[in-house]
């Protein structure tokens, strides 16, 4: 029998912490090898649990930021200040630990080269993580889908990728508008409020092409994008939601 | 109380029902609406997962899990149809 026609349960697995790089001040990605992963999908998450001492158990959904083709599994998680899990993941992981994690998880949030597009992904702050992985399906898989994103951050400063982001955006692979919210570079020409319906016009691909949308990020962020796109008569059948809220950390 | 969507609780349904759900379809018993698991409303921070309905707020779905035990109430849906 084929390997892939096995029914695999969900279970827990240990992963090994190989790499953590600093993204911005407040998040991280880690790198992490495991044995027998079967692969995931990009937009996909994964489960971590962590447990103390006292058998206390706490767990949290995390996005996948690599691509199914590249190497090593990668998380990039944000610090929330009063989180019970991300604090830890930030700042207290080291190459070498182990981590438990069951997954991937989720068939909704996905982008498979089937499915087409013209794709328009929008990040609100962390939201960025799950389209960070399409993004690098789609350049790994050479996908000739027009893609556009949209990212709002607070600040330069916390802007996810940001060298990434720019090599692709260099390479006119990808189309990247920023909108930066509470402050702006000197001389910024890109946008600088919060997202609503005139920006969407303006960056949304035309209704016409039927764009499909994948927006991530806190529930204002997404529920804006949402009803501001199917204002302006996007389908709401091929808008992809995912909010993420204070219940995360 | 901010809500997340179905997919949030992804992991926590393929644990229970032991296939991926949040592309299923459910239908509310009180509305009758259909939408994509996925999409529902879900409130994590209670003892338990809330899953609501988004077009009228029902409930449609309670999960609580204790000392390794599951307890699903699913009469809030009407239906639950796996993904074509």
């Amino acid at each position: 029998m084929e390997r892939a026609a096995l029914p695999r349960r969900l279970t827990w697995q240990l992963a090994t912490v190989v790499e953590l790089v600093e993204e911005t001040a407040r998040t991280k990605s880690i790198a992490l090898e495991l044995e027998g992963w079967s692969g995931h999908r990009a937009g996909q998450h994964v489960d971590v649990r962590l447990t103390a001492e006292d058998g206390y158990q706490a767990q949290r959904s995390y996005s996948i930021a690599s691509a199914p083709e590249d190497d090593k599994l990668v998380l990039t998680v944000e610090r929330l200040d009063d989180g019970e899990v991300s604090p830890y993941l930030v700042d207290e992981l080291r190459p070498g630990d182990r981590l438990e994690l069951r997954g991937p998880i989720g068939g909704y949030f996905v982008w498979e080269a089937a499915l087409g597009g013209p794709l328009l992904l929008l990040a609100g702050g962390s939201g960025v993580v799950p389209l960070r992985s399409i993004l690098r399906h789609h350049q790994a898989i050479e996908s000739t889908v027009p893609v556009r994103l949209l990212y709002s951050a607070r600040s330069p400063a916390e802007v996810i990728y940001r060298r990434e982001l720019a090599g692709v955006a260099a390479d006119g692979a990808v189309d990247i508008r920023y909108t930066l919210t509470r402050e702006q570079p000197e001389g910024w020409q890109g946008y600088g409020r919060r997202i609503d319906r005139e920006l969407l016009g303006e960056v949304a691909w035309p209704r016409i092409e039927r764009p499909l949308v994948y927006a991530c990020g806190p529930t204002a962020f997404v529920e804006t994008a949402a009803s501001a796109l199917v204002a302006l008569g996007h389908e709401p059948g091929r808008i992809r939601l995912e909010r993420f809220g204070p219940t995360g950390g | 109380m901010a809500a997340l969507d179905g997919n949030a609780i992804a992991g926590t349904l393929v644990a229970v029902f032991d296939t991926e759900l949040t592309t299923a379809i459910g239908a509310c018993a009180s509305c009758g609406r259909r939408s994509l698991v996925g999409e529902f409303a879900v409130y994590l921070r209670g003892p338990g997962t809330v899953v609501r309905c988004r077009h009228c707020t029902a409930v449609v779905l309670v999960i609580v899990e204790a000392h390794g035990v599951s307890c699903v109430d699913l009469q809030g849906l009407e239906a639950l149809e796996p993904a074509a």
